[in-house]
């Protein structure tokens, strides 16, 4: 009896395995092609699929991979490194101080009983199903008539508020941070700020680090904001740069592709290493949610 | 309380009004603009003349804006009925006890959502590409041995040959079908993740006791799975359909002129965008804004109304 079963659960085991590797490669071949592709030249990149094919190990030609691409990319007249400062400061910038407003709002709503919450906490849960869309044609009008267009300001400030980041400060709030501690240090008497910097965000650090990342991914693949605000070529971030150079230098691939290769690896990288950081934080929120 | 109320003074107010500020200037502004700009025509952003509900009218009468919407439609039930079920089953195989490498696997799966829309637009563009585009060189590969198998013979007209794989217009003719599996490349992953979760609330007692009283894998996921995973699976069927709705950036870089041959590939927030920032009509573009917020309450009236009617059972 025993055996039979091992056996039958071992070959389902392996089904399952076999499913998951297909799926695995199947996700994993276009980055794996992004990623050869911008290291071959034009020629090879026609020539072969994956690889170039050569005399080298595995019968790959290695030594006709070539950085080419990336030269061409931060040299003029593209100066993707222009772009990559945009996208690094308008990501981070959205990112802390969308964090710092939206956690202290949320903060406050969860804390403080005060004239005008109800309507504020109303407006907040409303708000969360307007459609982005919906305000992109009078947004456009809108800074414009503040003289914000083709400034960063224009792309940042309508970023920095985000109504679901105060909602979700709010409920971390109620569930991680008791009502007495902060009572004995006011009794101790810590003033208002000085209780939300030390010991408000302190106990909401895990939502603190997964909002920081969520809004400067978010912002790091913005393309409607900056692509209808920023014009001067100079304040362009990467989403808009490399969506300009695919309408204009569209036979060159592995230049397109070194150039998606550079967009999308910092952010890559970044969340594998605060991977942590981010799923604690949304398993916290999603826990203590229900 | 009036103690507590005079100790933190303007406080609470001072918490909530950088907040309060910018939420008034960029979004309630702008949405209660959107009302006028909707009923306007505009020439740019700076003049305009009030036009009453004329957008209205010539959007219902536009075959354009017909074609997006039933575009956006058929994207959305691709999302609903072939993403989500996918999503759903990598969530049960992960879901297995003892998985070696669930976190590795979780990670893989989850990570196309990292990369941006308009860089995975990009990527896609060149996958999808006649004769050298990945997808059709994988598909005139597979093709090929069958193809010549039944060279010459009766079944020959069935199997379609490698060069036809070669020549399939994804980014034209097939914009859709193209858009789809893109979106399920990135999101898949995405919404595993809630499948994941929702699997937890799943009883372990009671898929064993369905076993033993002898229901076979099926019967288990339909009596005993599918029922503990409802609410979260009907959150995240309206989610897909709202982001559904919502698909610009995919579209816009990946197909020729953004929409593919004969709008193909065209999809409302697409339309909305080349109407307002191409053509210049800012005023239409409002118009099909509040048409898409209309069709969006709708769905989530719809959902509201199920899940009563799951409650209630």
């Amino acid at each position: 009896m025993m055996p039979r079963l091992t056996a039958r659960v071992s070959v389902g085991a392996l089904a399952v395995y076999a499913v998951l590797l297909i799926a695995s490669v199947v996700v994993a071949v276009p980055l794996f092609y992004l990623v050869v592709s911008s290291f071959k030249s034009e020629a090879d990149f026609l020539d072969s699929v994956f690889l170039p094919k050569g005399d080298g190990l595995f019968g790959v030609g290695w030594e006709r991979l070539t950085t080419e691409q990336f030269r061409e990319l931060f040299s003029p007249p593209i100066g993707i490194g222009r772009a990559m400062l945009n996208s690094i400061f308008l990501a981070s910038v959205t990112s802390v101080l969308g964090t710092l407003i939206c956690a202290s709002a949320g903060y406050a709503l969860a804390v403080y009983r005060f004239r005008g919450r109800a309507a504020a906490e109303w407006i907040v849960i409303a708000a969360l199903v307007i459609p982005p869309p919906l305000l992109i044609a009078p947004s456009y009008r809108w800074l414009y008539q503040l003289g914000l267009l083709d400034s960063y300001w224009g792309v940042i400030l309508p970023a920095v508020a985000p109504v679901f980041g105060v909602y979700l400060f709010k409920q971390a709030t109620v569930q991680s941070l008791p009502r007495s501690i902060l009572e004995a240090a006011r009794l101790d008497g810590a003033n208002e700020l000085s209780l939300f910097l030390s010991i408000g965000l302190p106990m909401l650090r895990p939502m603190v680090g997964a909002f920081l990342i969520i809004t400067f991914l978010a912002m790091w693949n913005n393309f409607i904001g900056p692509q209808i605000v920023l014009q001067s070529a100079s304040k362009q971030p990467l989403s808009v740069v490399i969506y300009l150079t695919q309408t204009s230098y569209y036979a060159d691939y592995g230049l397109l592709m070194a150039g998606t290769l550079v967009s999308v690896l910092p952010v890559m990288v970044l969340f594998l290493l605060l991977q942590r950081e981010f799923i604690t934080g949304l398993t916290a929120g999603a826990v203590k949610g229900e | 309380m009036s103690v507590r109320r005079a100790s933190v003074g303007l406080a609470p107010w001072c918490f909530v009004a950088p907040f309060a500020v910018l939420f008034v200037l960029f979004t309630l502004i702008p949405l209660v603009q959107s009302v006028p700009l909707s009923l306007s025509h505009t020439f740019g952003p700076s003049a305009s003349l009030p036009v009453g509900l004329e957008k209205f009218a010539s959007a219902l009468d536009d075959p354009r804006f017909w074609v997006a919407l039933r575009n956006t439609f058929l994207f959305a039930a691709g999302s609903v009925f072939i993403q989500l079920p996918v999503s759903l089953a990598l969530a049960l195989l992960l879901n297995r006890r003892r998985l070696v490498g669930r976190g590795v696997f979780r990670l893989l799966f989850f990570s196309p959502q990292l990369v941006g829309l308009v860089f995975a637009g990009v990527l896609a563009s060149v996958i999808f590409q006649k004769q050298r585009g990945l997808v059709n060189m994988a598909l005139a590969a597979f093709v090929e041995p069958w193809h010549d198998l039944v060279a010459g013979g009766r079944l020959e007209a069935w199997i379609p040959s490698p060069t036809e794989m070669l020549a399939l217009p994804w980014l034209e003719t097939l914009a859709l079908p193209a858009l789809i599996l893109t979106a399920l490349w990135m999101y898949a992953g995405f919404n595993m993740i809630y499948f994941l979760a929702a699997l937890q609330n799943v009883s372990r007692d009671q898929l064993e006791s369905a076993m033993l009283d002898g229901a076979g894998p099926i019967r288990r996921f339909w009596h005993v799975t599918l029922p503990a995973i409802q609410p979260v699976a009907v959150f995240v069927v309206l989610l897909s359909i709202i982001g559904s709705f919502q698909l610009f950036e995919l579209p816009y870089v990946m197909l020729p002129e953004g929409v593919g041959l004969q709008d193909r590939g065209l999809t409302i927030v697409t339309y909305l965008f080349k109407s307002g920032f191409e053509a210049g009509d800012l005023g239409y573009a409002a118009a099909i804004g509040w048409m898409l917020a209309i069709i969006l309450a709708g769905f989530a009236i719809a959902q509201r109304l199920v899940s009563r009617e799951g409650a209630l059972r």
